[in-house]
């Protein structure tokens, strides 16, 4: 497997902020890459060193197996990039901002365009200044998908659009990729990483705080037992299995939370007591985010 | 206009603490936008003060056992290549000559200051979304405009009274010194209306500088017909029609009109009453005129294609006032000799100008060089696009597509290369039609002054390789490149006058530039303006190239 970014030990400060410090981040080719991090964290200055706009302080980057600072002419014509606030030129339309931006790019591809601005539902004879916030975002992202290329470079893409373009922008991607495309999708909004993403980085002040497939990460979080029990059990039984934490135990009741992992062993001693009912609560996608996002550094349970 | 329905009343809008006339929260925005301002305003009304102040003292110090002007000097002052610039001298005593330059130039700047205050705080904000965030909190509707205005009207009065208090102490006549107050109360008051009403009608920045500049273009070039005009001419009343006009009516140090400011205090009301209506037509990002649908398909395939139609709205219109311009020289041009046949008065014109030649040729040099200061102002607005093109991130979608950096903002300066020599040529051109057909060597005539005005451009390419740098190596003091492109306006203008040190005056690429038509053509100085020019763009390029974007 090749990778389409390779980003180490990258540094970047501005003036006294330190925006990058030493983040890791590797996009594998043909997947689509969930690039997550609370505000100010340092992803939309990662994606301005990828796309050579801003100069790295130190540490290395990799684009598609060029150096993005020097290569530019060769790397754009293979990537495209939508920002998560698009500026249109007041005076042009949107179709001409498209035409101009993919030949620019290299070449409007005939098809995608006019099929792109159909599925987006744009008006492509509006003149840039009277665009809605929404329909800026869509000229921006039917440009990006209407010219050839492998590596689409999304910075909160979808910020103003409403839920039935969402849906059309999830599957486009989808469509982008199962055609071979490489793609690095910063975003907040969760529902969306999770149904489009392969896999995630998640960055917290400028570094690597996790990342690999969903599944992963959920394995790191903490699943919630809640049980009913023929035979009640003592607190301290349940508190010295390994991995189990936040014990309650009151009359047949008892809650706990688990490491993944360990979810066997618990069910067992539980079993062993006679399980009345029983519910399990893995980590929703907001507390697992939520807990990463406030950590300093990854802790492995 | 098509019938409205009644507007809306303020207080339906959502307004957190409705207050009746929707001007909740004015103070506040107002505060907000004194402060924002607070470098802008106090040091643009100082200047014109002691713009006016100081180069009336120069004077007296020049002539000091003059009390007025003799006899001889009347027709001096009464030619129309002067009149056209300045305004007609308001009489013979020493008062009027010792403030002749800058009555009116300085009603124009007080005019370009009420103009980006207004905008700054209207337009620029609404553009930028900023207005939105305002109108959501505990802002009335009209309040943003309210605050523009009332800090417009504060920018004219300070300018205004400090002005007064500084002509009066600088020995000036004071009924006099107030009239020019007055003077500059009317143009100044008028572009705060001007400007609000303009940024109500369209819905872009770059629209409310169109409309408000170009009235400010055409209130001047009118008056400039009509006091030029023939004594007995109707055109003569064209100076009633526009606001510069009225200023010049007032005739500070001669017959001191007053009564004149009711006329720009009228206007001032009326406009701004016209922009507030027209605010409550409007919706909030949207302007008057309504924007049209285009074609939905482009041409365009190469970045410097882009730059050139993005540039094209502002070229076509510098275009039609170069034109506009390039008559009114021609024009005026057959009087002049007509007006000045002593060899005093000759004498006279060339230290307020050029060195040898003709009168007529004189004349000329004088008028092609202020052209060129006004091109330069053309090929810098066209560069420091390159600015707002990065700071609105539009730039950053270009150059995330295969176009190099350099090569983006190279596209940039040819098109204000190209540009700004384009506008200079055709005036100078035009200007020599006309006159040419007076004189009757219509091929000669143009040949001289086109040649003349291409023996400008290194002047003008200096103003612009500073703006390049400015922008390349240090973006956030892109705007600095206009306070250089002024500093050498006034260089020249008041270089002399001022008694300043020759290498201070030197400082202005425009002092190098040889007096064509009619003087020697010497190389030199074109050549090492030129190699200089070259020198500071490389160096914005390089720098441009080296940093962070965006
Ligand atoms: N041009 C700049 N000048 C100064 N500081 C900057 C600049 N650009 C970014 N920063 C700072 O760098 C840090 C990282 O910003 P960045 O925009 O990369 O965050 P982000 O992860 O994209 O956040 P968000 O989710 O809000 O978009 C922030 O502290 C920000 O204030
Ligand atoms: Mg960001």
């Amino acid at each position: 497997m090749t990778s389409a970014i390779q980003v180490q030990g990258l540094h970047k400060s501005f003036g006294r902020t330190v925006a990058l410090d030493g983040l890791d981040l590797e996009v594998t080719t043909g997947e689509i890459h969930g690039f997550l991090g609370p505000n100010g964290a340092g992803k939309s200055t990662t994606l301005r060193i990828l796309l050579g706009l801003l100069r790295s302080d130190g540490g290395d980057a990799t684009l598609l197996g060029g150096d993005p600072w020097r290569e530019v002419e060769a790397l754009h014509r293979r990537l495209a990039y939508v920002p998560g606030d698009v500026a249109l030129w007041p005076n042009l339309t949107g179709g001409e901002a498209i035409d101009v931006l993919a030949r620019l790019r290299g070449g409007v591809d005939e098809k995608r365009r006019a099929s792109m601005i159909e599925r987006f539902d744009l008006d492509p004879t509006k003149k840039g200044r009277s665009y809605s916030k929404g329909n800026r975002q869509k000229v921006a992202l039917v440009a990006a998908l209407s010219s050839d290329v492998e590596l689409l470079l999304l910075d909160e893409p979808t910020s103003g659009l409403d839920p039935l373009m969402e849906a059309v922008f999830r599957e486009v991607v989808h469509e982008f990729r199962e055609a071979g495309g490489t793609v690095l999708l910063s975003s907040h909004i969760l529902s969306e990483v999770e149904q489009v993403c392969d896999r995630v980085s998640i960055i917290r002040e400028g570094r690597n705080v996790e990342s690999g497939t969903l599944t992963q990460l959920r394995r790191l979080s903490r699943t919630t037992v809640r049980a009913t029990l023929a035979h009640p059990v003592g607190a301290a039984q349940v508190e010295s299995l390994p991995g189990v934490a936040d014990v309650t135990v009151s009359g047949d009741h008892v809650a706990c939370t688990v490491g993944s992992d360990y979810l066997g062993r618990l069910l067992e001693l539980l079993g062993a007591h006679g399980i009345t009912a029983l519910t399990s609560a893995p980590p929703t996608l907001e507390e697992l985010f939520m807990e990463q996002y406030r950590r300093a550094s990854a802790v492995a349970p | 206009m098509t019938t409205v329905a009644p507007a809306p009343s303020p207080t339906a809008r959502p307004a957190p603490r409705a207050a009746g006339a929707g001007l909740t929260g004015t103070l506040s925005l107002l505060r907000l936008a004194a402060r924002r301002d607070r470098v802008l305003v106090p040091v643009s009304a100082f200047g014109l003060a002691a713009f006016a102040a100081l180069s009336a003292q120069a004077t007296f110090a020049l002539f000091p056992d003059l009390r007025s002007a003799q006899e001889s000097m009347a027709p001096t002052l009464a030619n129309p290549a002067l009149v056209a610039m300045y305004g007609p001298i308001s009489s013979l005593g020493i008062d009027s000559i010792a403030t002749f330059k800058s009555v009116l130039l300085g009603g124009v700047f007080l005019a370009l200051l009420a103009y980006v205050v207004v905008r700054r705080h209207t337009r620029t904000e609404e553009e930028a979304g900023r207005l939105e965030l305002l109108g959501a909190g505990v802002v009335g509707r009209r309040a943003t405009l309210a605050a523009a205005v009332l800090l417009g009207t504060a920018a004219v009065l300070l300018t205004v009274v400090l002005t007064v208090g500084w002509s009066i102490g600088v020995g000036l006549d004071p009924a006099g010194s107030v009239a020019l107050g007055v003077c500059w109360l009317v143009i100044g008051l008028s572009w705060v209306g001007v400007t609000a009403v303009a940024a109500q009608l369209t819905s872009s920045t770059r629209g409310t500088a169109g409309w408000s500049l170009g009235a400010l273009a055409v209130a001047f070039l009118v008056r400039a017909v009509g006091d030029t005009a023939a004594a007995d001419s109707p055109a003569r009343f064209l100076s009633w029609l526009s606001p510069l006009g009225w200023g010049v009516k007032v005739s500070a140090f001669g017959e001191n009109r007053y009564w004149v400011a009711a006329l720009g205090i009228a206007l001032y009301a009326v406009l701004v009453a016209v922009a507030f209506s027209l605010l409550e037509r409007r919706d909030l990002g949207a302007g008057v005129l309504p924007s049209r649908a285009g074609h939905d398909r482009s041409r365009i395939g190469t970045a410097g294609a882009l730059t050139r139609r993005l540039a094209r709205g502002t070229f076509v219109g510098w275009l039609v006032a170069y034109v506009v311009l390039g008559v009114v020289l021609g024009s005026i041009a057959g009087s002049v000799e007509t007006f000045i046949d002593s060899p005093e008065v000759a004498d006279m014109l060339r230290a307020l100008g050029g060195e040898a030649g003709s009168v007529t040729d004189l004349y000329f040099s004088t008028e092609l060089h202020f052209a060129a200061i006004g091109a330069s102002a053309l090929s810098i607005a066209l560069v420091t696009r390159m600015y707002t093109e990065e700071t609105t991130t539009r730039a950053e979608a270009v150059l995330a597509t295969p176009v190099r950096r350099v090569a983006w903002a190279l596209g940039h300066v040819a098109v204000a290369v190209v540009a700004s020599a384009l506008v200079l040529l055709v005036s100078a051109t035009v200007a020599g039609l006309v006159h040419g057909a007076d004189a009757g060597d219509v091929g000669g005539t143009v040949t001289r002054l086109a040649g003349a005005a291409l023996s400008t451009l290194p002047a003008v390419w200096v103003a612009l390789a500073v703006a390049l740098l400015l922008y390349g190596a240090l973006p956030r003091f892109t705007g600095l490149a206009w306070a250089a492109l002024i500093v050498f306006l006034l260089l020249g203008e008041f270089g002399d006058l001022l008694d300043l040190p020759g290498w201070l005056v030197d400082l202005s690429p425009f002092t190098h530039l040889p007096a064509l038509p009619g003087g020697t053509l010497t190389w030199m100085p074109l050549v090492a303006l030129t190699a200089f020019a070259v020198a500071v763009g490389a160096a914005g390029l390089a720098a441009l190239r080296r940093r962070d974007f965006g």
